[in-house]
């Protein structure tokens, strides 16, 4: 095919992805200025489900809240669950997996068992259960999620650090005199670095969509906080009667996710040499 | 082959083993007081004789490893412990909800491979298009949504909108109440089976069997179905059972909205209701289905692939 175009496209991927998730990272950081109303204290029942309009460019829900702002305020809830909740896995990812790959033996025999346990649980079903033992709030959630899902980051950084360690440059540090732990982290990690902030890029969109779930179930960050998975939750009653309820949240967490994922799909296809080999 | 499934049983005790003993920690040290639950209302002062005598009954005064061994002797029989709510077994009360959640699963399932496989095997051949542009920002899109999103826009459209399908209840198990559920759950797993089977077959594509193949002048048509497809749904197939999981996690949330009576909709009643025996035996469940599902992936791998060495 023409290698031009389709250069173009896994660049768009990137572009595209990366503007939106940009663009997100703004909202939250912005809120307070983009917002309209105040998402919670902000209630006039008097507004109570108005569909979209001038006033309320996105209507407002069953206690006449007006849902744009509540959505630009669920921004900061859902990255800082993604971002916060991803930084943990990969930190305990990256941890074990170095280890286990650089060291092997049974301390590789160990993380290994243990990624495989994990990584047989669903993450959903993990986290239903972690916070069945915590009980629901943010902070939970970063610790639900956060706890849960290293087992991915796990894998790809044992592997890396596997095929690194026979690496020139890590017989030169050697060489050199360097230190075993050194060698790990100023040498194998900034060179393995690449495919772990796929996974971690992808585990953020992961991430986001569990912690909307959860809130959905009514297990997660609790209301009257502005969660985007939260605000459906109520949504199923008013269906008949106020659908747009239902529609602007879910349209926050679809754009969001897809950006992240879009985004790491594009930093893998720049990033990883297996998929860019691709033929023609 | 025989020996082949045995010694792949036998890797799969020490899965169960390590997930149950996980599981197990994580939900015996629950805070609030299991026995007091069990004994009725939080605000209702209960007797602490009354609460020694619940513990009793549920062996809660046993030390943890106590209670995880005999908690693993009793899994070996079919025993999942008694509800402290409901004065029944766990066991009894999952039965009735397995056959809706199986159901649920191979409807979803039965989307996805129907849908997902076809799209990959279409995307791939035209690797480069604009379909195959297309097919792939969908697939993405459908990885990306979230499911319950998906489901109430469903709902929306055919229950209220267009009331040709009931927008909830399990309906006596009517085929038209099973395809608003079974599809929301089916396309994220649809997505990426499409996703699968399109690197799987880009890759196929460049092997070269699939050259000489092409290179003897057999027709594309048969190179397409005789070696590239067989090859590919190997791959596949391994895909799609690592990542039932997630479709057995997602049951959960689907069952939720859809008021489905399935094993997911009881995982999180007793979440609420804080009834720890039950919310063991669903995860358990749910686990152990998708563990199975592996398990056969890889033995159905064994006799489709005559690569794989049984020995």
């Amino acid at each position: 095919m023409r290698p031009g175009l389709r250069k173009l496209l896994q660049r768009t991927n990137l572009l595209v992805g990366g503007a939106f998730t940009l663009l997100i990272l703004l909202t939250a950081v912005l809120a307070p200025w983009l917002a309209p109303y105040h998402p919670t204290d902000e209630a006039n029942l008097l507004y109570a489900d108005e569909p979209p309009s001038a006033k309320f460019y996105c209507g407002t829900d069953s206690q006449g809240r007006d849902i744009l702002s509540r959505i630009i305020y669920g921004s900061r809830i859902s990255l800082s669950v993604g971002l916060i909740s991803q930084g943990l896995n990969s930190l305990i990812g990256i941890a074990l997996g170095l280890t286990a790959g650089f060291f092997g033996r049974w301390w590789d025999d160990v993380v290994m068992g243990l990624t495989n346990i994990m990584l047989a649980i669903p993450s959903i079903v993990f986290a239903l259960a972690v916070m069945a033992l915590l009980g629901p709030g943010l902070i939970n959630v970063f610790v639900a999620l956060g706890f849960t899902n290293w087992a991915y980051s796990c894998r790809i950084t044992r592997s890396q650090a596997l095929s690194a360690k026979s690496l020139d440059y890590v017989a030169a540090a050697r060489a050199l005199g360097y230190g075993r732990w050194r060698i790990m982290f100023t040498q194998i990690l900034p060179n393995i670095v690449g495919p772990i902030l796929v996974v971690a890029t992808l585990g953020v969109a992961g991430a986001i969509l569990v912690e909307a779930a959860l809130s959905f179930l009514g297990l997660g960050v609790q209301p009257p906080a502005p969660s985007w998975g939260g605000m459906l939750s109520s949504a199923r009653e008013k269906l008949f009667t106020a659908p747009w309820i239902s529609v602007f949240p879910g349209l926050a967490i679809f754009i969001t996710v897809l950006s992240l994922n879009l985004f790491g799909d594009g930093l893998r296809d720049l990033l990883d040499p297996h998929t860019s080999r691709q033929r023609r | 082959m025989a020996a082949y499934a045995l010694r792949r049983l036998l890797q799969f005790i020490p899965t169960i083993v390590g997930v149950t003993l996980i599981l197990f920690l994580l939900l015996n040290v629950l805070p609030g007081n299991a026995a007091l639950m069990a004994g009725g209302p939080q605000e209702t002062h209960v007797d602490s004789t009354y609460i020694e005598l619940m513990k009793k009954e549920w062996g809660l005064d046993q030390p943890l490893y106590v209670r995880y061994l005999d908690y693993m002797g009793k899994l070996l029989v079919g025993d999942l412990g008694k509800s402290f709510l409901r004065r029944e077994s766990v066991s009894g009360l999952l039965a009735s909800r397995i056959w809706p959640t199986l159901k649920l699963a191979v409807v979803a399932m039965g989307v996805a491979v129907c849908l997902g496989v076809p799209l990959g095997f279409y995307s791939a051949l035209r690797q480069g298009s604009w379909q195959d542009s297309v097919s792939m920002v969908g697939a993405v899109s459908g990885v990306s949504l979230p499911q319950f999103w998906l489901g109430l826009l469903l709902m929306f459209f055919f229950s209220v909108k267009l009331p040709v399908l009931p927008p909830q209840g399990y309906g006596d198990g009517a085929l038209s109440n099973i395809i608003l559920p079974g599809f929301t759950l089916g396309v994220g797993y649809m997505a990426l089976l499409a996703r699968t089977t399109r690197a799987a077959v880009v890759e196929i594509l460049t092997t070269d069997y699939v050259r000489t193949a092409r290179a003897k002048g057999l027709p594309a048509i048969t190179v397409n179905r005789k070696h590239v497809l067989r090859n590919a749904l190997i791959l596949v197939l391994t895909a799609a059972g690592l990542q039932f999981g997630g479709l057995m996690g997602h049951t959960v949330i689907v069952e939720k909205l859809f008021s489905w009576p399935g094993v997911g909709s009881l995982l999180v009643d007793s979440i609420f209701q804080r009834d720890i025996p039950v919310t063991q035996g669903c995860i358990f469940f749910l686990i152990l289905v998708f563990l199975l599902v592996n398990l056969a992936v890889d033995l159905l791998y064994a006799v489709i692939d005559p690569r794989i060495d049984y020995r």
